[in-house]
């Protein structure tokens, strides 16, 4: 009946382990008191958890991912303190505990923070930037969150009952295989992923339809904003790549179910084959976090220098060129499995082709900055960050590319740092970039722009201080993921790396401080009209936060800078004469409940507690009937309920101060802020 | 979408869809389909891979049994053309024509599915196992999800089924027959790569 | 600084590619020696210096080719680093906001001189980086026979939970945890695994190659120079990982049959009942010799998951 569940399963093995269950379950439980006692359970219910719209959405997706970055934070502290202190020592961590660390750092931060935090970035703006008033599929939107947030679940609930895996976020067998790791580590590592990755490729199936199918008239493709283009690119290669993910996820825990033979050492086996499977998605991957996060330096960089976008063809071939080689490199990753001198440089030579997209992108962005007129809001400075700081990522990464380079520094702590470098400056701080830069259109107030600043220098050089031994530690042939190690030239550099992650930990600090302090301040941050950046692109014409539907009136483009044309023409805010009937989707339980079935079951799975799987495929079966067998989904908002929307919103306009940059103009009749700017 | 609001034919009663949001249904369908093919792809590339590591085992040609293949082909090219019917049924908005078609398919594709299965309990039992090899874990594997593939198909079938007499023959759920036509007409197509990738080899 | 030309004479290699690399190799030797030298320093400096790390301080000579392999992509990849710096930093002081006598063009956004640059730059780096791949990634394929005089030494190794087992077929010995070999003989290695995934490596001497049971990889290493080497597994394979590391010992050609007649005197002669024992886990295994095995039992390793005959790595890949 309990399958492999026993007592066992609690962390009563080492009192680090105990204390991660310990604070899983108090923040668990503070949470649900909290909202308990603010008496917020119908309000969450109906405006939040049930809702499908897209901006709603998006804001759950960048929670979980903040609370995910807080969870990978945490173990990438612990690692980086084993490793300071574990000279000739075993440190504090046993092994069998550091490796689940390792193993749940890189699964978090890659699965559950990263691809929720560019989802939702995604979510919040890709509709607005192109004129439409939702995603093309708003259910399957909220039954991806729902997925997604199942699989975070259950790495939540390995901390507590049971343990991760300890085989790395990438999992190789054999070591991973029930010969090797019977336990049940591994399978909470398989299900999480193919939770999120079946969520995922319904993402990316969802904003290629909205994408090909929704924007508004005039908006050629080449009209397409640079969020919008790489959002796009990045729907395309999750559709296309997680299904790799799923193959391999479900052939490995055939194996470890049924006892077959994919990945096995023995019967036939091919262990290589799960890493060509794994890569064939992993490497794509790494484009579907970089690529959004390139999006948003696009934005930031053209609205804080105040100039329209360099090279903005460029831009949009280097990100299809990119979409497209990034599916031919794999094999980069396992150069030292020994393949011939042919296969080996076919795909070096394929890896460093990307570097020259890459390269043009960077270059574009530098030379948008030319003749500008710069403002360095924080996300500015995350942008500046990046631009300096993912070239040498770069560098390292065109090394790598080197078949015989890389045999020198593959598994060494020049890779982790290589990949970290790519991804904390290329990936992680264009996120954020784009939670400083959107927050105040998903909240209606403005992040305070002093603390911000504070947590970005923190940032950026605790990522310096944190990284840079680790690349000269592999020169020094130091291994990842080692426990405790007797080289004593070593520990210097790790403890550096440890100061870094410190300063990191203040950055973070310094943010949820940010935070905390606009909620205060929000009065005075308040963003009235919805632009507070004097922005160029569409989502800067709606109010802040948007009205459900986003746009009372579909707007006509015109022009690359939709927004920015319009208001150069004096017509951004033009009141209609008149309003429409709009229909919207209606909230519903489904996708949250499809979801909860899914965690139970990869619960069940984990445990081998059959007869709850069952229940959870057929529960979850029934909802999906019942929401395919529904035909009014979606609910009529009346043109009197939208015009009062849109008086309130031009009474608010009115209040907005005129900005500064913005005196000379005339006030054109009609459009109470600036009718053009420049 | 603000035809949506307007009263819909007295035909289609609830749900009046508008050809815009059909056809981002249909574009959102076709990118699911081009995305399990992925799936298949890559199951196919491992099956190819392991497909001659017998591990000491029963082998394809041991094991492939051409005929009952060929009767399986049969039957499910034979549904695939009776939905084909069963969609011309659904134009002419003949309900009770297009319910027989859709019946026949079901006997057609559960002809398939318990042929399979039969298929596969043979192989059981002679110990040919999912176990026993790599070259029968990446077959099981492959025909097995192609099989889940249909089954879920014939679900789906019932569901839809149910609905056309509930509901009636209403545009929306046409619209969910049109997709689930090029979900089924898609596994077809899927068959005909198994037959040609892993039973002629196997047996030739 | 950059042997590699010299080296290659001393090989006496018929490459195809020679003439080609050494073009090549002594163009940017030229213009990148400055460079280099600056980047050196800044190492020496920023470390506590290069000879503590066996990458940049090898003692072969494929690690040292692998490593001017390195430092020429490095200094080939300044051309694109450098602008990025000086005109990221440069353009965010210049174009400040506050900085008004700056030039602003809000709607300049084009110009095709510069837009040609950014394409054609970096593909001319990645076409010279390209050909680098090419040529070195065949000269320093790791299954590619070294073509030095001295007849090579034949090792069998095995990675075993969580030790390094080495198999010396012309001399019927064996060690664990330690690899002895004489300098300037090519080390001719044969390497599986009886677990799961590893990668043997010995940073000072060359790169890592995946130990995987049931197939085997080869690895070719020589030293120049006598010495103790760490050598490591590098694939993270369970609770004894981070004491699975072995003595890699360059020896003169004397020490060495020294070596191999002290081995002999072991009582140990490895059998299957002792290789049974010696293949269950142990963390941070001592060193041991046996002075005796069946000669086959690197292929029954390999075949006991022996189950298919075209597995690839199985062969070799020449």
């Amino acid at each position: 009946m309990l399958g492999r569940l026993s007592i066992d399963a609690l962390p009563l093995y080492s009192w680090v382990a105990m204390t991660g269950a310990f604070v899983t379950i108090a923040g668990a439980l503070s949470v649900l008191g909290l909202v308990t006692w603010m008496g917020k359970w119908r309000y969450l219910w109906t405006e939040w958890l049930t809702s499908v719209d897209h901006k709603r959405i998006g804001i759950m997706y960048v929670v979980l991912a903040l609370v995910m970055l807080m969870r990978g934070f945490i173990d990438a502290l612990m690692m980086r303190s084993q490793q300071a202190i574990a000279l000739n020592s075993e440190g504090y961590l046993p092994p069998d505990h550091f490796d689940q660390i390792f193993s749940s750092h890189g699964t978090i931060m890659v699965i559950f923070m990263a691809m929720p935090f560019l989802t939702g970035l995604i979510n919040i703006v890709v509709p607005q930037q192109i004129g439409a008033r939702d995603v093309a599929f708003p259910f399957l939107n909220s039954l991806s969150f729902w997925l997604t947030a199942g699989g975070a679940g259950l790495v939540l609930v390995s901390l507590v009952i049971g343990k991760f895996s300890t085989a790395g976020w990438t999992g190789y067998p054999p070591y991973s295989g029930i010969d090797y790791n019977p336990y049940v580590g591994v399978d909470y590592w398989v299900w999480s992923l193919v939770l999120s990755g079946v969520a995922s490729t319904l993402t990316g199936i969802n904003f290629i339809v909205t994408i090909l199918k929704m924007r508004a008239p005039g908006m050629t493709l080449m009209r397409m904003p640079l969020m919008t283009w790489t959002a796009l690119c990045a729907s395309l290669l999750m559709a296309f790549a997680f299904p790799a993910l799923t193959v391999a996820g479900g052939m490995l825990e055939l194996d470890r179910l049924f006892g077959m033979h994919f990945f096995t050492n023995d019967a036939g086996g091919n262990i290589m084959m799960f890493a060509n499977l794994l890569w064939i998605w992993g490497h794509p991957e790494v484009y579907i976090l970089i690529l959004p996060a390139f999006g948003v330096f696009s934005h930031v960089v053209t609205t804080f220098s105040g100039k329209r976008l360099f090279g903005y063809a460029s831009l949009v071939y280097a990100t299809i060129a990119i979409m497209i080689l990034s599916f031919s490199v794999w094999l980069h990753h396992f150069f030292t499995m020994g393949s011939s001198a042919n296969v080996n440089a076919f795909f070096g030579i394929a890896t460093m082709i990307i570097a020259v997209p890459t390269g043009v992108k960077v270059f574009d962005w530098i030379f948008t900055m030319y003749r500008g007129r710069i403002r360095f809001h924080t996300s500015m400075l995350f942008t500046l960050g990046f631009l300096v700081t993912f070239v040498i990522g770069g560098v390292s990464g065109v090394l790598l590319a080197v078949p015989p380079v890389d045999f020198l520094m593959h598994n060494t702590t020049f890779l982790v740092a290589h990949f970290h470098n790519m991804l904390i400056p290329g990936a992680l701080f264009g996120y954020f970039a784009g939670f400083q830069f959107w927050f105040p259109k998903a909240f209606g107030f403005r992040l305070d722009e002093r603390w911000g600043n504070r947590s970005f220098w923190c940032w950026i050089i605790g990522f310096y201080l944190a990284f840079m031994p680790l690349y000269y530690l592999g020169f020094m042939g130091m291994p990842r993921r080692m426990e405790h190690y007797s080289v004593a030239d070593w520990q210097p550099h790790l403890i550096v790396a440890a100061a870094g992650a410190a300063l990191i930990l203040v950055g973070i600090i310094l943010m949820i401080v940010q935070l905390v302090v606009s909620v205060r301040r929000r009065d005075e941050l308040r963003d009235l009209a919805g632009d507070p950046w004097n922005g160029r692109t569409l989502e800067w014409l709606t109010s802040s936060p948007p009205a459900p539907y986003n746009f009372a009136v579909i707007p006509e483009v015109r022009g690359l800078d939709a927004f920015h044309e319009l208001k150069e023409r004096g017509v951004a805010y033009v009141r209609p004469d008149h309003y429409e009937d709009i229909r919207m989707p209606k909230n519903t339980a489904c996708g949250l409940l499809i979801g909860g079935c899914a965690f139970v079951f990869g619960f069940a799975m984990v445990w081998h507690l059959w007869w709850l799987a069952v229940i959870s495929v057929l529960a979850g079966l029934v909802v999906v009937v019942f929401r395919g067998s529904q035909d009014e989904t979606e609910y009529t908002m009346s043109a009197q309920e939208v015009e009062a929307i849109e008086n309130a919103r031009y009474e608010q306009l009115a209040k907005a101060p005129r900005p500064e940059f913005d005196e000379e103009e005339e006030v054109i009749p009609g459009a109470p802020l600036r009718g053009g700017v420049m | 979408m603000s035809a949506a609001s307007q009263s819909a034919p007295v035909a289609m009663p609830a749900g009046f869809l508008d050809t815009e949001r059909r056809s981002k249904r249909a574009l959102g369908f076709w990118v699911y389909l081009m995305s399990d093919a992925i799936i298949f792809a890559l199951v196919f590339a491992t099956y190819v891979v392991l497909s001659r590591n017998y591990a000491g085992g029963p082998t394809a040609a041991e094991l492939f049994d051409l005929k009952r293949t060929f009767g399986e082909t049969m039957l499910l090219l034979f549904s695939s053309a009776t939905f084909g019917f069963a969609t011309l049924a659904m134009l002419e908005g003949n309900r009770a024509r297009l319910l027989v078609w859709l019946v026949l398919t079901v006997a057609l594709g559960a002809g398939f599915v318990a042929l399979e299965i039969g298929e596969f309990l043979g192989m059981i039992e002679g110990g040919a196992t999912p176990d026993r090899s790599a070259f029968l874990s990446a077959f099981f594997t492959l025909v097995g999800l192609h099989g889940l593939h249909v089954s879920v198909g014939l679900v789906w079938i019932l569901v839809l089924m149910g609905q056309l007499l509930i509901k009636g023959l209403t545009r929306p759920v046409a619209s969910r027959l049109f997709r689930l036509g090029l979900f089924w007409h898609f596994l077809d197509i899927i068959w005909i790569g198994i037959f040609s990738v892993v039973y002629l080899p196997g047996v030739l | 600084m950059i042997a590699v030309s010299k080296r290659l004479d001393g090989w006496r290699l018929r490459y195809r590619f020679r003439q080609l690399l050494r073009h090549t190799n002594h163009q940017l030797t030229r213009r990148f020696q400055m460079l280099q030298a600056v980047a050196g320093v800044a190492l020496m400096t920023g470390g506590c210096g290069i000879r503590y790390s066996p990458t940049l301080n090898p003692k072969g000579p494929i690690a040292e080719v692998e490593r001017e392999l390195l430092m020429n992509a490095f200094m080939i990849m300044l051309i694109v680093v450098i602008p990025v710096f000086v005109l990221t930093f440069w353009f965010a002081w210049h174009y400040r906001e506050g900085n008004k006598k700056a030039t602003y063009a809000p709607d300049w956004s084009y110009s095709w001189k510069i837009d040609s640059i950014t394409w054609i730059v970096p593909a001319l780096i990645v076409v010279s980086l390209g050909l680098h791949v090419w040529v070195y990634t065949h000269l320093l394929d790791p299954y590619r026979k070294l073509n030095v005089e001295a007849k090579p030494l034949e090792v069998s190794v095995v990675a075993q939970d969580w030790k390094w087992l080495f198999l010396y077929p012309e001399q019927n010995i064996a060690s664990v945890n330690q690899l002895v070999f004489p300098k300037g003989v090519p080390l001719n290695l044969r390497i599986t695994s009886d677990t799961v995934l590893n990668s043997f490596f010995i940073p000072a001497l060359g790169g890592q190659i995946f130990a995987m049971a049931g197939m085997r990889t080869e690895l070719k290493l020589l030293a120049d120079e006598p010495g103790q080497f760490m050598g490591k597994n590098t694939q993270y394979s369970g609770r004894g990982f981070s004491d699975q590391h072995f003595q890699a010992i360059a020896t003169t050609p004397e020490e060495f049959e020294d070596w191999v007649a002290k081995v002999r005197r072991s009582p140990n002669k490895l059998d299957g009942a002792s290789y049974a024992k010696l293949a269950k886990p142990t963390i941070a295994h001592p060193v041991t010799y046996y002075s005796g095995f069946a000669a086959d039992l690197f292929d029954q390793i390999i075949q006991k998951y022996g189950s298919c005959d075209d597995c690839p790595g199985t062969g070799t890949s020449q």
